[in-house]
């Protein structure tokens, strides 16, 4: 039996093609994934993400205890309602999930963790809690849905949808949030395009959802969902990164503090691993598709080594493929490498990414 | 679910129409459209290649995924359709008109073991449940 979100209803009732994704009954599309893409890049569409699990952290020593927990420093967050990215990593530097923390006192921290990881993250950090921090309460909120709104638009059609929620939500910058009545506003997303995610109760979800389409906000599914993080170069977990590789060899040392004191869970093994891997873009240069799981031969300084497409497809604001793979250290933008796709080489080259964001293409 | 009364089907959800010249013409079903999404990339077969019946001798990727296409019966590939290759969206719009390949049959006896558009349906309904 698959689990649903309080939009299942809305999404058969616009014809969306649903899949099975991770247990969840989710829409893939709802007519035409490159649609959706181009909408959301170049006006507005709404994802429904309450497969996602916001979970509320209440206590005295919620902050202490994260400090411990994650791999960015928690400290970073000094004004409330805002937010971190950041990745929990187990004693070996493994990611066991990514997610976003949201600062909102200093007794109750937001987590917004992955929908298939949910179930282990919340295990990982009872057993934490139960050792560094007994008295923290931990509540999944299971009761609330998720609903990106994402696009140049975006913002403008919420607040024509909920005219009063302007004052509270225009002057967010990106990773702040605001608590609005019953809603929970963040400007924040996955997609590369500016917007909203709105937290809301699971059973106000389908008439927001419906008032948002009739402002003219687009439905988009899973696909253009990837395709989407694709482009802006935002990492899947359990393809770009999980439990055998860290953060460092994952394109996200950025989020990774080793300069501080503290001390969390995984830094010593970050600090005594050596890091031979490395996250890069990947542009085809010949005709065809990346997909995950093409090998990659390297040849770097006469040294051949290897490599795996970790997350690839077609790009249709670029309209050519492009892909996130894991190659050997050292190979640098603009460098050539082959994928093995089928019976043939194909020659790609090396970018730095993202590799659209706000709509601009930008290799 | 749209199955032209007139072509022949293969497993495989390809198309077949025979033409009066006695070659056949290959593209993929409405269905097998439906199933992959949005076409991105086509990569028919060179003109002269000598096909066996069941060969994937051409590739069809979607947004979501890339998939075989198998030569329904043996053959020479006569033509190729160079739009479908520079347009792959003309399979999502209609894919009875976008065709794919056109084959010499090597061997017409093999027509015989192709699906009519009943037993094609049959399929699709079997695949449904």
């Amino acid at each position: 039996m698959l689990k649903t979100t309080p939009l299942n209803a809305a999404h058969r009732g616009m014809h969306a093609k649903m899949v099975d994704f991770g247990g969840w009954d989710m829409p893939l599309h709802y007519g035409s994934q490159l649609d959706e893409h181009h909408a959301v890049r170049r006006d507005a569409g709404m994802f429904d993400v309450s497969h996602m699990l916001t979970v509320d952290l209440h206590g005295e020593n919620v902050r202490q205890f994260l400090r411990g927990l994650v791999a960015n420093n928690i400290d970073k967050l000094t004004v409330p309602g805002k937010a971190l990215y950041t990745c929990m990593l187990n004693p070996a530097g493994g990611i066991i999930d990514d997610l976003i923390i949201y600062f909102l006192s200093e007794s109750w921290f937001r987590l917004v963790v992955n929908a298939g990881t949910a179930d282990k993250d919340i295990d990982w950090i009872t057993l934490q809690s139960s050792q560094h921090a007994p008295d923290l309460t931990i509540t999944p909120r299971r009761d609330l849905a998720m609903i990106a709104v994402q696009g140049p638009n975006a913002r403008a059609k919420v607040w024509a949808v909920i005219p009063d929620s302007k004052a509270a939500s225009e002057d967010l910058k990106p990773f702040q949030s605001v608590a609005f009545g019953n809603y929970f506003i963040a400007r924040t997303g996955y997609t590369g395009e500016d917007g909203f995610e709105i937290t809301l109760p699971a059973d106000e979800a389908a008439a927001f959802w419906q008032k948002l389409h009739a402002a003219g906000v687009a439905p988009a599914g899973l696909g253009s969902r990837d395709t989407l993080r694709l482009e802006a170069g935002m990492n899947l977990y359990g393809q770009d990164m999980d439990e055998t590789t860290n953060p460092l060899e994952s394109g996200l040392a950025w989020t990774v503090d080793l300069k501080s004191e503290r001390d969390f869970i995984g830094k010593q093994a970050l600090l005594e691993k050596p890091v031979n891997q490395q996250l890069v873009g990947l542009v085809l240069l010949d005709k065809g598709v990346l997909r995950n799981h093409q090998k990659i031969i390297t040849q770097h300084e006469g040294i051949a080594g290897e490599g795996e497409i970790t997350s690839g497809g077609f790009s249709p604001t670029l309209n050519q493929s492009i892909a996130l793979a894991r190659i050997p250290v050292g190979i640098a933008a603009g460098e050539q490498v082959h994928v093995v796709v089928r019976d043939k080489q194909l020659a790609a080259r090396v970018v730095k990414y993202p590799f659209v964001r706000n709509g601009q293409a930008l290799i | 679910m749209s199955v032209p009364a007139e072509l022949k089907y293969a497993k495989s959800h390809e198309w077949i129409k025979l033409e009066a010249d006695g070659t056949v013409t290959v593209g993929i079903t409405q269905h097998a459209q439906e199933l992959l999404g949005d076409m991105v990339f086509v990569e028919l077969p060179k003109v002269g290649r000598i096909l066996a019946q069941q060969e994937d001798c051409a590739v069809v990727e979607s947004v979501k995924a890339a998939s075989d296409i198998y030569a329904p019966l043996s053959g020479e590939v006569i033509a190729i359709n160079a739009e479908v290759e520079s347009s792959p969206e003309k399979i999502n719009e209609d894919s009875y008109s976008a065709w794919l390949f056109k084959l010499k049959p090597a061997n017409t006896a093999e027509i015989d073991g192709l699906l009519d558009a009943n037993g094609y349906e049959k399929l699709l309904e079997s695949d449904a449940h």
